[in-house]
């Protein structure tokens, strides 16, 4: 673990160093620093931020001892909890229903090709993996998961698109993920859910939160349009 | 109780100190590019610090208020007029009913920030009424504002009365802030930085080229960051990261070598490597960049950046108890 500034008002913590190598153990370390960090409620933190295998901590410089002080904190803080051992993180699942029709997935066609797979399997496959969200974030509400099938990656689009549905589900290299809202967008677009994932008058305002387990269920085109009106 | 918004110029909208608590659903901080600005303003007018003002840019602001309001504001080279008559920068003035406010295009600098006695009424939205431009929630209608809107406001904390008391009677309080608080357009813009977390990852050449020479602000800059065009900042490792948290002020660089310095409506995460990071007293002087400006950069040490936070800090709650005495 390393501590490190990020300006004079936030700093980051790397939880773990190869995040890439066991993705499931990397979020539930980050996870549980993360939960650690909020238990202690750490005078002068204002915020907190998880993302792959970091937590971003933003805090009030006029509020805290000295960067040193607050690193040294942060450290016994997570050190106390490590000792503990890798305690059970708990991270909720959500069954999220996604309409592969054609019109949903202008570039099924594209990710098939390049897999080498008929679109029924990039389908049957996309929907039968178990993902987990590294992150939610860049804009608002958009999760980043990972358990994408490795023959399913592919690379973003050379031109992003200007205007992605909402709802849309796309895989951008490694990872799939969902358009909260209609944004400017480059991954490659195979389907949509009618579900609502983002929406500022809940709080917090998005479904998905780093760690949380996800699975897609196939759903037709009428399912889609009953879920929608 | 409304103020109606006969010009709103380029941009203008309606922010407040922004909104915290919300980066792990990838909402960024927001709110008033230059918080600051803000906090100054709404202490001239008697207001506490997170009250929702307007942020105005390149000017052409006219507003026309239903009752009389007191107003103040800081920000870059502009003129403002209430009633017809000068509202220098840091000074409260007394807007009568159905008086204008006015604010010309600027001489240097882009954004200014007004705060109205009692505030800019909207609702809250996830605990703070800035527009989202990004999102589009929060402020009015979550939109930059339009001609002809008219925005509710607060119950006024200032009484006119009272205002024209303390001001006499060109209706201009005599008293002002700091003139480095309320005037942050600069001709020669220099930022101090701190190192980024992959600072070692730049080349000696970018690393001593990033404070040497000068940037100059690109086009395609907005609330979001201020892009910057110079020498080519190369990597001595190809390789993005990991997306990790990215914060205002925060410079990275993306592949072409051009540094990316990110402002308040930035992205919450981001995986390019980042070279240094702007120190929290100098984001105002950020905030007044406008495509064509030419900015440099200035290395100070993290204990410094945060010391002269501190003494900002404490400088500002002595403001605030100076001014309470002359508003009670």
């Amino acid at each position: 673990m390393r501590i490190e500034p990020l300006g004079d008002s936030a700093l980051i913590v790397r939880v773990v160093d190869d995040f890439a190598r066991d993705p499931e153990a990397s979020l539930n370390a980050v996870l549980g620093a993360l939960r650690s960090l909020e238990s202690a409620a750490i005078p002068g933190v204002t915020e907190l931020a998880p993302a792959y295998a970091t937590v971003g901590v933003f805090f009030d410089p006029a509020r805290i001892e000295s960067f040193d002080v607050l690193k040294k904190t942060i450290g016994n803080i997570l050190n106390a909890s490590s000792v503990e051992g890798e305690s059970k993180v708990e991270a909720p699942l959500h069954e999220i229903s996604v309409c592969y029709d054609r019109e949903f997935a202008p570039d099924l066609a594209d990710v098939a090709r390049a897999a080498g797979l008929t679109e029924a399997e990039v389908i049957r496959r996309h929907s039968g993996a178990a993902y987990r969200v590294n992150c939610v974030g860049f804009i608002a509400g958009f999760p980043f998961m990972s358990g994408l099938p490795s023959e399913l990656a592919t690379p973003r689009r050379a031109v992003p698109r200007k205007e992605v549905p909402a709802g849309s589900v796309g895989i951008g290299g490694v990872q799939t993920g969902i358009y909260p809202r209609n944004s400017p967008g480059g991954w490659n677009l195979i389907g949509r859910t009618p579900m609502r994932l983002f929406d500022v008058r809940h709080d917090p305002p998005t479904i998905l939160q780093a760690g949380d387990r996800v699975r897609f269920r196939e759903i037709s085109r009428e399912e889609f349009d009953a879920f929608s009106q | 109780m409304r103020v109606f918004v006969r010009s709103a110029g380029f941009l203008a909208s309606v922010q407040d100190l922004g909104r915290t608590g919300y980066r792990q659903s990838g909402i960024s901080i927001g709110g008033a590019l230059d918080s600051h600005a803000l906090r100054v303003a709404n202490a001239l007018v008697g207001n506490e610090d997170s009250v929702a003002g307007l942020e105005a840019t390149l000017g052409n602001l006219r507003l026309r208020f239903d009752d009389p309001r007191v107003v103040a504001w800081c920000g870059g080279a502009f003129v403002v007029t209430i009633g017809g008559e000068n509202l220098p920068p840091g000074h409260a003035g007394l807007v009568a009913k159905d008086e204008e406010l006015v604010m010309t295009a600027p001489q240097a600098g882009s954004r200014a920030w007004l705060a109205i006695s009692g505030g800019i009424d909207v609702p809250l939205v996830l605990g703070s009424r800035s527009t989202d431009l990004r999102g589009n929630f929060g402020g009015h209608e979550g939109r930059a504002l339009r001609d002809g809107d008219r925005l509710p406001l607060g119950e006024s904390s200032v009484l006119p009365g009272r205002a024209i008391k303390m001001f006499g009677s060109r209706r201009i309080a005599e008293w002002t802030a700091p003139s480095a608080w309320v005037t942050t357009a600069a001709r020669d813009r220099f930022l101090r930085i701190i190192q980024g977390p992959e600072w070692a990852r730049f080349t000696a050449e970018a690393q001593s080229a990033f404070v040497a020479a000068p940037f100059t602000v690109t086009m395609d800059s907005d609330r979001r960051g201020a892009r910057l065009d110079g020498p080519d900042l190369r990597r001595l490792d190809p390789r993005d990261l990991l997306s990790e948290a990215v914060t205002p002020g925060t410079l990275q660089v993306p592949p072409n070598g051009k540094p990316i310095l990110l402002l308040g409506d930035c992205q919450t995460i981001g995986g390019y490597p980042k070279i240094a990071h702007v120190i929290t007293v100098d984001l105002p002087i950020a905030a007044q960049l406008w495509p064509g400006d030419i900015v440099r950069f200035h290395e100070v040490s993290l204990a410094e950046a945060q010391e002269l936070l501190r003494e900002r800090e404490s400088d500002f709650a002595r403001f605030r108890v100076g001014l309470s005495l002359q508003l009670s």
